[in-house]
């Protein structure tokens, strides 16, 4: 059990997929005019990412190696056809809104990546853990840059007029480029309060010794030097 | 001992020109254009003028108390910034808006790439460009005489005549600062006999900007036509003020040609093939982005050098 909330704890914050590993920034960027579509997109590629991450866990064992990638794209591609003929159905104006991207969550590198890196070697219940930390991670992510970029573009959040009647929108941040300054700016706050938490506690943390994939920017391979003096 | 006879290590030959000197002399050579524009245009673009140089000044001041570097502000390019902006505002601009683009020129452009000299694009030009994308319609709301009317370039699209000699002294609609090609003229000539601006850039820019219009504009070589083009809009501004920032352009003399060239054909394509009538400042900052290419092809041969590739 504690494995598990290790996974979730590891997709929310310490890997997070968005701020942390920066991957799947094509979503991210383009999708993420407004908070609702943030979340949207998050969540469907949540189910999808823990769909596939089960499935391929289970066949782990009957995938030969050299086939592998091409396996994973089929169970992937699966996935995110019945999801999007479910979003079709249910929830048209999410499907209207999210449009290319949700056939495009199949080249999603994030799901491909925890496929690749975490599911083929970890038994089912923590794959689907896995699956779910990450997926939660990166709808966090998108919803933190979608809040963000409706309300100074647009003046709302999630749609409700937060903003007094007499503001003036900044439009860029609903277009391309606005997506490219929020997301920089909230990376870059993550990274200064992970570089004060650094700080302030000293080496805190996990530490497997792999420094180049560590998020812990503030440790700066001294645990590591403390490990091997010991 | 005579102090010819001292023995240093390089550099020998010293200058008194200094960074804040020389953007002493350019804001120098930009206040006629600036005093055209706020006798032509009235109280409120002195106050853009007064708040955005204010803004950058403060903005400046404030980033480097913050992150507590040197200050820099004393080196004064903060307020040629500040001006700089403020004249390629609509005189009928709100006072906030000024405020924002000095803060997104200033902390975004400059001082999170590290402050001046470490700019990848031209700060006062890359705000303009922030807030033409905000807010469009107040942007591009050029209102002369209380009239708000169409500039002279939007005019000449259309292919409505337009007055030669208006457009010279500065008599018609447009950003605070671009209105009088004379003006601009004025500090131009001040800043080349100076010394501080190279006339390559702004030559180079002026002469292929005039080619391309000439060749593809579909109004032929005729001399009325190219010279509205020349006066019209920010391009006098652009290409003697703007175009030649120290930071943003290369180094090298070939450099300086090709960098010039590119804006004038940006320029051209801006303005005959997309969908407004003005294209300078565009035209500028994407030229900037291609200076460190540019760099790149045109550094020169070491002496003793060079003949085998």
């Amino acid at each position: 059990m504690k494995k598990c909330f290790e996974r979730l704890y590891n997709g929310l914050l310490k890997e997070n997929p968005t701020f942390v590993l920066m991957l799947g920034m094509c979503p991210t960027l383009a999708v993420t005019t407004s908070a609702i579509n943030g979340v949207g997109m998050g969540l469907t590629t949540t189910a999808v990412l823990i769909m596939s991450n089960i499935i391929i866990s289970m066949l782990r064992k009957v995938i030969p190696d050299g086939v592998r990638i091409p396996a994973f794209i089929v169970v992937i591609a699966s996935f995110v056809t019945i999801t999007e003929l479910l979003l079709k159905a249910y929830i048209p104006s999410l499907y209207d809104s999210l449009g290319l991207y949700i056939p495009l969550i199949v080249v999603n590198c994030i799901i491909l990546g925890r496929a690749e890196s975490y599911a083929s070697k970890n038994n089912m219940i923590y794959s689907a853990f896995d699956g779910l930390g990450m997926g939660l991670g990166f709808t966090l992510g998108l919803t933190c840059i979608g809040i963000v970029r409706e309300l100074i573009g647009n003046g709302t959040v999630f749609n409700f007029a937060v903003m007094p009647e007499s503001y003036e929108p900044l439009t860029i941040f609903i277009l391309a480029p606005g997506a490219f300054l929020v997301l920089a700016f909230l990376v870059a706050i993550m990274n200064a309060i992970k570089l004060a938490k650094g700080r302030d506690t000293g080496i805190t943390g996990d530490c497997d010794k792999l420094c180049r994939a560590c998020p812990n920017k503030g440790c700066a391979g001294k645990m590591t030097e403390r490990r091997n003096a010991e | 001992m005579s102090d010819n006879y001292n023995v240093s290590a390089s550099p020998h030959v010293r200058s008194r020109m200094t960074t804040s000197t020389i953007m002493f002399l350019v804001i120098i050579a930009l206040l006629p254009a600036t005093g055209y524009g706020i006798y032509h245009f009235g109280f409120n673009s002195a106050l853009l003028v007064a708040v955005s140089i204010a803004a950058c000044v403060l903005t400046e001041l404030g980033y480097t108390l913050l992150t507590r570097q040197r200050m820099t502000i004393g080196d004064l390019s903060a307020v040629l910034t500040g001006l700089l902006l403020a004249l390629n505002l609509p005189p009928s601009a709100p006072w906030w808006m000024a405020v924002i683009g000095s803060v997104f020129a200033i902390l975004v452009v400059k001082m999170l790439f590290g402050g001046l000299g470490q700019n990848f694009m031209n700060p006062a030009l890359a705000g303009r460009c922030f807030l033409v994308i905000c807010f469009t319609a107040r942007m591009t709301d050029f209102t002369y005489d209380g009239i708000t009317g169409a500039t002279p370039l939007a005019l000449i699209r259309e292919g409505s005549p337009v007055s030669l000699s208006d457009m010279f002294i500065g008599k018609i609609g447009g950003t605070i600062g671009e209105v009088s090609t004379l003006a601009l003229l004025i500090g131009a000539v001040f800043l080349i006999i100076m010394g501080i601006i190279d006339f390559r850039i702004s030559l180079s820019y002026l002469v292929s900007f005039v080619i391309f219009m000439g060749l593809f504009a579909g109004n032929g070589w005729n001399i009325e036509y190219l010279a509205a083009q020349l006066c019209g809009g920010g391009l006098m501004l652009g290409a003697f003020f703007m175009a030649t920032d120290y930071v943003t352009s290369p180094i090298t003399k070939t450099g300086r040609v090709i960098f010039g060239i590119c804006c004038g054909l940006l320029t051209g394509v801006f303005r005959v093939f997309s969908s407004s009538a003005e294209g300078v400042s565009y035209a500028i900052i994407i030229s900037n982005l291609l200076v460190p290419l540019i760099e790149k092809m045109t550094v020169p041969k070491c002496f003793g050098k060079g003949g085998e590739n």
